[in-house]
């Protein structure tokens, strides 16, 4: 179980949860179950979200692994200049 | 990815030294091809009309008569690029923009094109073109697109991010927060509050090449596509999308870049040619116009910010709040969400609260720009940053060192930081000479800091080795800044060869796997991790050629400095084998030598940079003049030294200009007064001192060599910086950006009126 903070304007599409607890052991997992359990953020996953695990971003790597205990943020993703 | 991408603090022999880019001669002597140097047989100059208005219904659009004209090939409207975004509504956006379907939504916005046989048939077929406007009212000022009374750009839009559900359309499109803590108790524990409110006007990336590209799309469906571009798999994308191609069958090749800052991450001339070209049957050339640059791409936004900090008497902030207002042209971003993230980042705070709003206006829309968001956020903060320190009467750049982020920090924006470089840029600020060098009358110093993400993404790699030994090189980032040098030096590296035994080359999209946009700073972070994972996969093979050559196991076969050893008493007697002497044997030994990479660049690193600035103001006329510049900023590693330093320096050049001079300027009637380069005014060398760089190395955990991004954050603090020497000289707080003499003197003015 990892808990998760929903940042900016994704904790809105999650009924306005700002944290929400998941069973999960990778990025990949965490999608799937954030969209099952959360549908509102189905489609801001589909266009890109970024994860930071313990301070570190990731955009796109869905094999990489959520360790226990990690700090687990979901941001938009951004765009670069 | 079977690849370990951590730091291993190795030492270098081919990293951080500075040899010649590989492009640098045809630069110089003009053999390079950039976008509009490209030429087909039988091509056609490509002309596209734009909307007068600011803001106006597309009632009807007649071509007959254009189309009748000699020399016409092709006339197309929005009728010819359908809409097949599927949902999509961010592909929807760029289609609309590329060629208005509807409304057209601001001064320069595409309504329709021609193909013809020459540019002169071309004009006078655009004036043959009929369009019936209904002229509605029109917003191009942040501020006043939020009230209720704006003229609304698009009646379908909601404010997203609201506790409740607006009932109305708005302009604003959405609301984002960020922070942490409780900032009511925080300004409560403060003894010092400053509260202000800053106002940036929109500018353009500036880049001395305009969009170009030559579209050749064949009667069996295939296309090819010559552009200029920060990203060419990207364009690829999209333009097959809205064409409706497979995108295998439409090639994209890059030109040179002559500069994209942001600004060429987006298409908006390709899918036009394309489509003339698709109708025409014909190769069609379409290159923008100065003005069209200015009208129709995409500039960054303009920003109404208010800023509230508040610090104890020791010089501890206590909170910190910022409502930040970005336009984003007529077509939903998170321009805003972008400044609210980056806003604070540089600084330790409990109690941080930092609200977006994305606003509407009818301006072109919105593209990235170098940080995008960042240094208007950040010309706010510190220019507020400033002023506290000087209520507090402590050192400005001693303030910020208290206060900065360090590792374990909560950033403002969400997660906790791991190692990063804030507190020595801060550091090597404190101690620079520039510091402590004297100014004279009306002369001022100041400093800022600076904030950008960095991004790594998708990456293809190709590394093949000849059979004389020398080593080609094929990326699929856009070399944008010296990339093809440092990705060159990287080969070297691995291989443990010379410089000057590799050649790179960006490929196209038929020749390499996807790559993303060459943005956030990722050129050479990503590229080079690509290329280190090609080179360690070629010398996977060479160990096992070299075994072959020898009749040993590979297991025995180690690669050192270019050479496969023998390793094992047995082996004592092998002689080395060089990379030279493997790849003459390789066709003997199982065919060509090759390393291939793909993966996702993970773990960019965030960056932080510290700028210093002299400036002198003229208290009679408001004219400025830049006396003395320096950055510090962390680059991971240098891989190519020269290059981090032209980053720095460009980026400081390019904020001089937004901070003193370069502003979009529309009349009441909406349209853009100043699209060309003698109205809006970007430095030129004799409005810039020298512009001196100090690197800094605090390695990257997540990248082989500890290299960071380097090619934005240079352009955060400079607005902020040189706001901050502005009004220390001429003793009035500056803020509107940009500082042009007139704003400066009626600051002055308004000053000693009191």
């Amino acid at each position: 179980m990892v808990e998760v903070t929903l940042w900016g304007s994704l904790g809105a599409a999650a009924g306005g949860k700002n944290k929400v607890d998941i069973e999960a052991k990778d990025i990949r997992e965490l999608f799937r179950k954030l969209a099952e359990q959360y549908p509102g953020l189905e489609p801001l996953i589909d266009r890109g979200i970024a994860v930071a695990i313990d301070g570190t971003i990731y955009r796109d790597t869905w094999s990489k692994e959520l360790p226990e205990g990690a700090e687990i943020f979901l941001l938009p993703r951004l765009a670069g200049g | 990815m079977n690849f370990d991408p951590r730091y291993s603090g190795r030492n270098f022999t081919s990293v951080g030294t500075r040899p010649i880019r590989p492009d640098g001669v045809d630069k110089v002597t003009g053999r390079a091809r950039y976008g509009a140097d490209f030429n087909m047989a039988g091509q056609l100059v490509g002309r596209v009309l734009r909307s007068p208005h600011a803001h106006a219904t597309i009632r009807k659009i007649d071509t007959s008569k254009a189309e009748k004209l000699p020399g016409v090939k092709a006339v197309i409207t929005a009728a010819d690029l359908p809409d097949l975004t599927d949902g999509d509504a961010a592909m929807y956006d760029i289609l609309d923009n590329c060629m208005a379907r509807k409304k057209a939504l601001y001064d320069g916005h595409a309504v329709a094109a021609v193909a013809a046989v020459d540019a002169r048939i071309a004009r006078q077929a655009l004036k043959l073109i009929e369009v019936d406007y209904e002229v509605l009212p029109h917003v191009t000022d942040v501020d006043e697109a939020m009230k209720h009374t704006a003229p609304l750009l698009n009646d379908a839009i909601f404010t997203e991010g609201l506790e409740e559900k607006p009932v109305k359309p708005s302009n604003v499109t959405k609301r984002t927060q960020y922070g942490h803590g409780d900032i009511h108790e925080g300004f409560g524990q403060a003894d010092f509050v400053v509260e202000r409110s800053f106002k940036t006007e929109q500018t353009h990336q500036g880049y001395i090449e305009p969009h170009a590209c030559v579209a050749n799309v064949s009667s069996d469906g295939t296309a090819d596509l010559w552009v200029c571009t920060q990203g060419h798999f990207v364009y690829r994308q999209h333009c097959a999308q809205l064409l409706g191609m497979e995108a295998s069958k439409l090639r994209v090749t890059s030109s040179e870049i002559g500069g994209g800052f942001g600004g060429k991450t987006h298409v908006w001339a390709e899918p036009v040619a394309l489509a003339l070209s698709r109708k025409a049957g014909r190769p069609v050339k379409l290159v923008m116009t100065r003005d069209e640059v200015f009208r129709a791409s995409g500039p960054t936004s303009a920003t109404s910010i208010d800023v509230k900090i508040g610090a104890r008497k020791d010089g501890t902030i206590t909170a910190a709040e910022a409502t930040l207002r970005y336009s984003c042209g007529p077509y939903a971003g998170m321009w805003a969400e972008i400044g609210a993230m980056t806003a604070f980042a540089c600084y330790r705070l409990e109690n941080v609260k930092t609200v977006g709003y994305e606003v509407l206006v009818n301006r072109p829309k919105t593209a990235a720009y170098r940080a995008p968001s960042a240094p208007m956020a950040a010309f706010a903060v510190e220019s507020a940053i400033d002023e506290l320190a000087k209520e507090i009467d402590m050192d400005p750049v001693e303030f910020r060192i208290r206060n900065a982020a360090q590792e374990g920090t909560r950033s403002s924006y969400g997660p906790v930081y791991g190692p990063i470089g804030i507190g020595p840029t801060l550091e090597a600020a404190k101690n620079h000479p520039h510091m402590k060098a004297p100014l004279g009358k009306n002369q001022g110093r100041g400093m800022a800091c600076g904030f950008w993400f960095n991004f790594g993404g998708q990456t293809c790699t190709d590394l093949n080795i000849g059979m004389d030994g020398s080593v080609s090189l094929a990326v699929g980032t856009v070399d944008v800044g010296g990339s093809r040098a440092s990705l060159s030096l990287v080969a070297a590296e691995e291989l443990g060869i010379a410089y000057e035994q590799v050649k790179a080359v960006v490929a196209d999209t038929s020749s390499l796997g996807y790559n993303d946009m060459t943005d956030g700073s990722r050129g050479t972070f990503s590229s080079s991790m690509a290329t280190i994972s090609a080179a360690r996969n070629a010398i996977k093979v060479l160990r096992e050629r070299a075994a072959q050559m020898w009749d040993i196991s590979v297991d025995d076969v180690a690669w050192e400095q270019g050479h496969a050893v023998a390793k094992g008493e047995k082996h004592g007697n092998l002689g080395k084998l060089s990379l030279k002497e493997i790849a003459a044997e390789s066709g003997k030994t199982g065919g060509p030598i090759a390393g291939h990479s793909e993966l996702v660049a993970d773990g960019a690193g965030v960056s932080f940079a510290t700028h210093i600035c002299d400036i002198e103001v003229d208290p009679e006329t408001g004219a400025t003049k830049v006396l003395r510049y320096t950055v510090v900023q962390d680059a991971g590693k240098a891989v190519h030294p020269t290059y981090v330093e032209g980053q720095y320096q460009g980026g400081a050049a390019q904020g001089i200009g937004w901070a003193l001079n370069e502003e979009y300027i529309y009349g009441k009637d909406g349209r853009l007064q100043n699209a060309g380069f003698l109205d809006y005014r970007i430095p030129v060398c004799s409005d810039l001192p020298m512009i001196d760089t100090q690197i800094l190395e605090i390695p990257n955990p997540n990248h082989p060599y500890g290299v960071r991004g380097v090619g934005e954050t240079s352009i955060v603090p400079p607005l902020a910086a040189i706001a901050n020497a502005v009004s220390n000289a001429a003793g009035v707080r500056m803020t509107h950006i940009p500082m042009s003499p007139p704003r400066i003197l009626a600051a002055i003015e308004a000053e000693r009126a009191g």
